[in-house]
């Protein structure tokens, strides 16, 4: 666990010192891929650690986007707006989680897929509050474009770093160990007394409040959101590929994820934009073939292997 | 006259429209082994879910130590000292023996004990011990079956339901299996027995439940029942 706390703080100096001297393209990769470690971290919570495969990320996402956004137009404090955004993801998590938790595997899944398509038609029908499929501008920051660039890269750095921190915790806790039993054997665990009903809702609440806090500051920093663009599926899909990617249930796993998958988007994917959805279906296939336990998983082989030469 | 550890008046139960269970009632002293015998789909396994709030009651009471229990919680059920080995062992299979032992004590709180106990358990199953740091997926049936017991008891328990103890294991597993019951009995705590194998369960327990299509046909003291005819006739093969 201390070990934990050591690579959590080095990564993100790292990540900070590279992102204080990058030029602009390069603070921009690193904003999302703390956005995307922020995104995988969550769904690790729900999907990893409780064993809910959710597709809930992209309407907590969209959702916290919107929120900010109509307060920020109201006039509200940006990092207020902000904190609200969590608030109110993770609200809608747990009051939606009290009614489709009940739900295993795929009937869950698809539960949650439904979530994000229900608020885009309501976004898409109250264009008086959100400008519905016209899109919503936010308002502009009066700071030179070097200097907010590093701003946003530093708010989506703390949020990665307080989303990992709540899964080094989560992990040692009682919740964590209940929620792990769940994963495994749901009915053992409520037999042993674990109310298992509390604590995926929990679970789902924290898959929510990280990623409603990554939408707002996401929707502040391009400075215009619409329906399709924060509501995207993709952003559903891409936290579980990172995931799996990285190693399910871990707590770096998630992030050596979000990196390998940024990876593969800027170097190739721009060049196959058409087969972009179907490259990730790809991926999946072949993770859940050969790479069940994901890229950590070989990390932790690797160094088994050099303890006992 | 002492209370009884669980009393079961007129309980029914059910799967949503399916009603399994029939005007239930049935007693289990405190330090008694009392087994259910029936055949497959008699309802014994819902009896148990229904004991630990697995499966909610229609009608009927389930009284812990003279505490109105019917359709309390799981956790509800534990803290009053009562544990599920379930049927099919259902450990945390990707999880070590030694956390699976532990989740057994997940509402209790005081440490000093529950380490007492944990020593306890591993000297009752030694290989439990040379274990406790695989993963419990990985044993063979009888050892998962002891994992299972284990956890039971890491509740500290002083009402053990054991739902088909002997489903699907060797025999020589099964006789030391039956051989702890004794000792985990001699220790105080009564047991509540599934059980398929109708000879060895009315050999161990003091009473005896049939039960048939969701009802109790026939009690008694185990000796009286093992010399029923008909009892010899429907469980045993013979006649």
């Amino acid at each position: 666990m201390k070990r934990d706390w050591v690579i959590l703080v080095c990564g993100a100096a790292a990540i900070g010192a590279l992102g204080w001297s990058g030029d602009n393209y390069f603070i921009r990769l690193l904003t999302i891929l703390c956005m995307y470690a922020t995104l995988a971290q969550s769904w690790n919570f729900i999907g990893g650690f409780a064993g809910y495969p959710s597709f809930a990320t992209a309407a907590f996402f969209g959702l916290g986007a919107y929120t900010s956004g109509v307060l920020q137009n109201q006039g509200l404090p940006i990092l207020m707006c902000w904190g609200l955004a969590g608030l109110c993801a993770a609200v809608f998590a747990v009051l939606i989680g009290g009614a489709i938790l009940h739900l295993r595997g795929h009937y869950f899944a698809i539960a949650t897929l439904i979530i994000a398509e229900m608020l885009r038609e309501i976004v898409n029908t109250t264009p008086n509050l959100t400008g519905g499929g016209m899109g919503l501008n936010l308002p502009i920051l009066r700071i030179s474009v070097d200097v907010q660039s590093r701003v946003f890269l530093l708010a989506m750095l703390v949020l990665a770093v307080v989303t990992t921190a709540a899964a080094i915790l989560l992990q040692r806790s009682r919740l964590g160990f209940g929620l792990r039993c769940i994963q495994q054997n749901e009915s053992a665990a409520s037999i042993l007394g674990v109310n298992a009903y509390q604590y995926k809702t929990a679970a789902f609440g924290m898959s929510a409040v990280f990623v409603g806090m990554a939408g707002a500051i996401y929707a502040s920093w391009v400075n215009y959101i619409e329906p399709p663009d924060v509501f995207d599926i993709l952003i559903a899909v891409k936290p579980l590929v990172m995931v799996l990617l990285g190693g399910i249930g871990t707590i770096f796993g998630p992030i050596i994820g979000a990196m390998v998958l940024l990876a593969l988007e800027e170097l190739v994917w721009r060049n196959f934009l058409t087969v972009h959805a179907a490259a990730l279906g790809v991926i999946i296939i072949l993770l859940v073939l050969f790479l069940p336990n994901g890229l950590f998983s070989l990390l932790k082989d690797l160094s088994a292997k050099r303890a006992k030469q | 006259m002492t209370v009884a550890k669980l009393s079961i008046t007129n309980l029914q139960a059910g799967y949503g429209d399916v009603q399994v269970l029939w005007d239930i009632s049935l007693e289990v002293n405190p330090g008694e082994i009392v087994c259910l015998i029936g055949s497959n789909g008699a309802g014994k396994s819902t009896l148990l879910r229904c004991i630990s709030g697995l499966v909610a009651a229609t009608s009927g009471h389930v009284v812990v130590d003279g505490k109105d229990m019917t359709n309390a919680s799981e956790a509800g059920v534990v803290s009053a000292g009562i544990a599920h080995v379930p049927e099919g062992r259902r450990l945390f299979s990707a999880m070590s023996v030694h956390d699976n032992l532990l989740m057994g004590a997940y509402l209790r709180k005081d440490k000093a004990q529950i380490a007492e106990d944990l020593d306890l358990v591993y000297s009752m199953f030694p290989v439990l011990a040379e274990r406790r740091r695989q993963d419990a997926g990985t044993m063979s049936g009888g050892e998962q079956q002891m994992c299972a017991i284990g956890r039971g008891l890491m509740a500290r328990p002083s009402l053990l339901l054991i739902d088909e103890l002997s489903l699907g294991l060797a025999p020589r597993a099964v006789e030391l299996l039956f051989e702890r019951l004794r000792q985990i009995n001699k220790g105080g705590v009564a047991i509540l027995l599934v059980e398929q194998d109708v000879m060895d369960a009315l050999a161990l327990a003091d009473r005896a439940y049939v039960v048939n299509r969701g009802r109790v046909s026939m009690s008694g003291e185990s000796k009286v029942l093992a010399a029923d005819p008909a009892i010899q006739e429907a469980f045993m093969g013979l006649a």
